[in-house]
Formats: structure tokens, C-alpha cells, sequence
């Protein structure tokens, strides 16, 4: 069943068309990856399904548990379980970790303290921390996955959260993204990493705004290989098999 | 209990503060209601002469040299009355090596047209340490004009550092003027936090000069304004000798129809001295708005939180 449905999605920003009528459903449980050259329209999918300030404006539809959001702002989203972590985090200048986490927990996720367990940053010393430069990048994006893990939304965006990741922080955001389907969260990630592909259960390919090839991770992950070929739209897949 | 402690707890109180400081035996304390000094506690190395005059009080405070201040000494200002003039003269001198700590509150909780000034000359001694934490508390509505002017020497090795808070209620008229001279491989720190609303005027005035060798000065100023509130910052750090470091940093945050403005002077005459600024005036920072808003936090919600984080 789909969690998540989008009819006809189009937008344009300064004129030009960056979606081009996405029709597509998100299975609900499912670890769903979108994968795409940059300027596909990835982060953009992501941002007009959270809802962001300049993504409102679009024609088509977002069904929610088949109700339409279109309507919805941010935080109502938010509240429905909507939920996005953004490949740059947000720094927050004067507020702590704790402070930030505790503004994102809701009952049914997990504990804060538990939260930092699973993205492996020690409470005790990250709590108290500011939530800033002060951060590295790394740290930064981890906890970025706590605030999803102590929210526990029904819909999880996460834009490229493997992007300036170390190894050893990654198996703790896969830990992060297995911890948050087990406990009922659908998934859609954005990557550009085959190792973040192989977590996903179901993928898209993007290409010009457009959703031009979809399926198992065998098939989406051909893209990886190199199997795209020059053409009026670049990278298209020499699978073919489009939509 | 007498009339005047029972004062010095009211006064207390509406900084929501219990009164356990006034009953410490190692905390010394003044408070001061209008020009009447209600409590006082004194430790052994600090000396202070209370002298009531018309409309306020006239304040000499020394720490002798040598001594080490281990609790903050607590000083309140305040006026419980509605209206009137509150003028605080301070001379205040922290003898060689000597290190004290001041948490000073100032509190009108029924302000509707008060002025609160302080006139204060400050003089930190070869090798002393004085820091000064200022702590407004306002009514919501009400009319407050706050002006505390400060001219400071800080000697050879000295520290001195300044907080200046308002966080909570209406602002008023706020006119902080602060000059400070730096003397060498002397520390100089001055914050200036307030959160102003409705029709608030808050001006800034900070001002650093750092003359002597290997001197170091930080201005760090933090100001929301919504309403129609308005906030100019004016800081100068001026950098004369070999060594000399210092930076200012403003950020301010506007809603609504509010008004900021940041004017820093950034001075330099020696070819060994280096001064840095950096200054941010806009709107709430929308993707830290977008963020909390993405967790669920309403508009108002997240705003207050940022608000809340960059005035902590």
C-alpha cells in the first residue's frame, strides 16, 4: 500500500521547469532510494514532498495516506510524519544538542539518550555541545539522524546522508535507517552511493525532473555501472526499461 | 522580618531568584531599592561604601589587592515603585592581583515610566580579574529607559569582562555606552545580549581600545528585534601596538517591521596589530527555521527557539 503517493507532480523555479509531471507511489515500510545526476530534480522531490518554503507552488497532487497534503505547511506535515534530514544540516547557533533533540522528540520515538546510542556519539558528551560549527560535518549529519530517530515519522527524507561520512559513521546511519523501518518508518532516501542504494528495498531513477526508470536495486543499480549513455537526455539508462 | 529585608526578598523574587544568596554567609550581597540600601554583606578583601543620595546611590567598591572573591558577589538594583529615577554612581577599583566576580540584577517588575541610570568609572589593577554579569528583568509592558555608562581601565595583565543581558519583558529605552582601555597583554571581553519588542529603542555602545602590547579585546553583541522595535550596535575596536588582537561580532535578528542596524569601526595602527569583524542582520535563518519546522515546531515555535538559542 502506498504511504505516499504523488499525481502529476510539476514544478518550475525561475521559469524553469525542475519536475516534470512525477507520477509515483512509496510503498509504505519499504526503504525506498532515488538515485540521479546532480540537477536531476532529487532534492527537489524531497523538498516539495516536506513542503519547504519556494517548493509549495506546484501542480499535481501529494496524497498522504490518500488524503492530499498539498495544502499543508511544513510543520503540519511535520505532524502528520513527514519528516526530511538535509544533506547540510542546519547549525544552530546558542542552542545545545539536547536542546534541539528535545524540540524534535515525540512519544513514540526513541529516547534522546537512546538516540545517541544508535548514531554513537556519546550523551554525555555531545548533549550539553552547541549544535553549530563547532560540530563536524560527520557529527553533525549523525545527529541530524537522532532528531529523526526520537521523532519516529511515519515518512523519513533523507537527502544524500551518506555524503561527507566516514566509514565508521555510515554503518551508523544504516544502523539509524534500520532502527527507524523496524520501528515502522518508510524510508526515501536520496544517494548518490551504491552502498546506500544496497540498504533500499526499491529504487528510482531520476533524469531531467522525470522518473525514467524504477524497480529492484539490481536493476536501478546499473546506473552505478556506467550503463548510461549519452543522448538529448543525459544518462538515460541503456536498460530502457522507463516507465 | 523588617520592612527592608523583606524588600530585598521581593525584589528577589521577581528576578525568580530565592532569597538563599541574602542568607549566605560567604556570598556578599548589596541590594538597593531606588535610593535606599535595603541588605548588605560584606567578605573579608571587599570593601564597599553605600552612600544613599536623592535619587539613587553612590557606590565605592574595592577589592584590596591580593584577594580572590571565591563566590559572586550578588548586587541588585531595583525600584518596586512604578515610576521615578534610579541613578547608581560607581567607583570601582580591583587592586593589584585581586579577582572578584559581580552578578548584578536590575529589576523593575512594575515599570510604567522609570529611569534607571549608572554612571560607573572602573579601574582593573596590574594582574586583576573583575567580571560583571548584568541581569535586566522587565515587566511586559511599561516603560524602562536604561543607561549604564561605564568608562574602564584595564591595567597591565588584567582582565576584565562584561555581560550585559535583557531577555525578559519590554526593553524600553536601552543605552549601554562602554569605554575601555586596554593596557598590555590585558583581556578584554564585552557581551551585550537583549531581546527587544513592541517599541523598544536599544542602542549599543561598545567601545574597545587596545593600546598596549599583546592586548586582546572581543566584542560580541546578540539582538532580536520584533514589532517595530529598533537596535543600532555601535562597536569600535582599536588596535595600537604590537600584538594586539581583537574581533567583533554582531548578529541581530529582525521580525516583523523591526529596524537593526550594525556599525562597526574596526581601527588598526600598528603593523603588528590585526582587528577582525563580522556582522549578520536578517530574519530568522530559514533553514533553521525550516529544520524545527520539519520536526514539528509551529512557525512561532521555531522562531522563539532560534531566538531563544542566539541570545543564550
Amino acid at each position: 500500500m502506498a504511504i505516499l503517493k504523488l499525481e502529476n507532480v510539476s514544478l518550475s523555479l525561475n521559469n524553469k521547469p525542475i519536475l516534470d509531471s512525477i507520477s509515483v507511489d512509496f510503498w509504505e515500510g519499504y526503504i525506498h532510494a532515488i538515485v540521479g545526476p546532480n540537477g536531476a530534480g532529487k532534492s527537489t522531490l524531497s523538498y516539495v514532498i516536506m513542503g519547504l518554503s519556494n517548493y509549495r507552488t506546484i501542480s499535481g497532487t501529494l496524497y498522504f495516506k490518500n488524503k492530499p497534503i498539498n495544502e499543508l505547511s511544513v510543520y503540519q506535515r511535520a505532524r502528520l510524519g513527514i519528516s526530511l534530514a538535509w544533506q547540510e544540516p542546519a547549525r544552530f547557533e546558542g542552542l545545545t544538542v539536547y536542546q534541539y533533540l528535545k524540540a524534535s522528540k515525540k512519544d513514540n520515538g526513541l529516547s534522546i539518550e537512546e538516540a545517541m546510542d544508535v548514531i554513537g556519539l556519546p550523551a554525555q558528551e555531545y548533549l550539553p555541545r552547541a549544535c553549530d560549527k563547532t560540530l563536524s560535518g560527520g557529527e553533525r549529519k549523525r545527529i541530524e539522524l537522532a532528531s529523526l530517530l526520537v521523532m519516529q515519522p511515519e515518512v523519513v527524507l533523507l537527502d544524500e546522508p551518506d555524503s561527507g561520512i566516514d566509514v565508521e559513521a555510515l554503518e551508523r546511519i544504516f544502523d539509524a535507517m534500520a532502527i527507524l523501518k523496524q520501528r515502522g518508518s518508510t524510508i526515501i532516501t536520496i544517494t548518490h552511493s551504491m552502498a546506500v542504494l544496497q540498504k533500499a528495498e526499491h529504487a528510482f531513477l531520476m533524469c531531467h525532473g522525470n522518473i525514467i526508470d524504477k524497480g529492484g536495486i539490481d536493476k536501478i543499480s546499473g546506473y552505478f555501472e556506467n550503463k548510461c549513455i549519452p543522448c538529448d537526455h543525459k544518462n538515460i539508462p541503456i536498460s530502457g526499461e522507463t516507465r | 522580618m523588617d520592612d527592608k529585608r523583606a524588600i530585598a526578598q521581593t525584589l528577589y523574587k521577581t528576578m525568580g531568584l530565592t532569597d538563599a544568596a541574602l542568607n549566605d554567609p560567604d556570598i556578599a550581597h548589596l541590594v538597593i531599592n531606588s535610593n535606599m540600601v535595603v541588605a548588605s554583606h560584606l567578605i573579608e578583601g571587599l570593601v564597599v561604601e553605600p552612600a544613599e543620595t536623592q535619587n539613587g546611590v553612590r557606590v565605592t567598591m574595592k577589592v584590596l589587592a591580593g584577594h580572590t572573591i571565591q563566590k559572586p558577589v550578588h548586587l541588585c538594583f531595583g525600584m518596586l515603585p512604578e515610576d521615578g529615577l534610579q541613578e547608581i554612581i560607581m567607583d570601582v577599583t580591583i587592586e593589584e592581583h585581586a579577582s572578584v566576580s559581580i552578578l548584578a540584577h536590575c529589576t523593575f517588575p512594575n515599570a510604567k515610566n522609570i529611569i534607571h541610570k549608572m554612571e560607573a568609572v572602573i579601574t582593573i589593577k596590574e594582574g586583576a580579574s573583575y567580571s560583571y554579569l548584568e541581569r535586566h528583568v522587565h515587566a511586559a509592558s511599561g516603560f524602562i529607559t536604561v543607561l549604564p555608562h561605564a568608562i574602564v581601565t584595564v591595567e597591565k595583565n588584567a582582565t576584565f569582562k562584561t555581560d550585559f543581558e535583557l531577555l525578559r519583558g519590554k526593553a524600553g529605552i536601552i543605552d549601554i555606552n562602554y569605554e575601555t582601555t586596554c593596557h598590555e597583554y590585558s583581556h578584554l571581553e564585552m557581551n551585550a545580549k537583549v531581546n527587544g519588542v513592541q517599541d523598544d529603542v536599544i542602542t549599543i555602545r561598545e567601545t574597545g581600545h587596545l593600546n598596549g602590547e599583546g592586548a586582546v579585546g572581543v566584542l560580541t553583541t546578540r539582538i532580536a528585534v520584533r514589532d517595530t522595535a529598533q537596535a543600532t550596535v555601535y562597536n569600535t575596536l582599536t588596535a595600537h601596538a604590537a600584538y594586539a588582537r581583537g574581533h567583533v561580532d554582531c548578529k541581530e535578528i529582525i521580525q516583523d517591521r523591526a529596524i537593526a542596524k550594525a556599525i562597526p569601526v574596526v581601527e588598526v595602527n600598528h603593523p603588528k596589530a590585526h582587528v577582525t569583524h563580522e556582522a549578520a542582520i536578517g530574519s530568522v535563518d530559514d533553514k533553521q527555521l525550516q529544520t524545527l519546522m520539519a520536526r514539528g515546531l509551529s512557525e512561532d515555535e521555531a522562531v522563539d527557539l532560534i531566538i531563544q538559542g542566539l541570545l543564550s
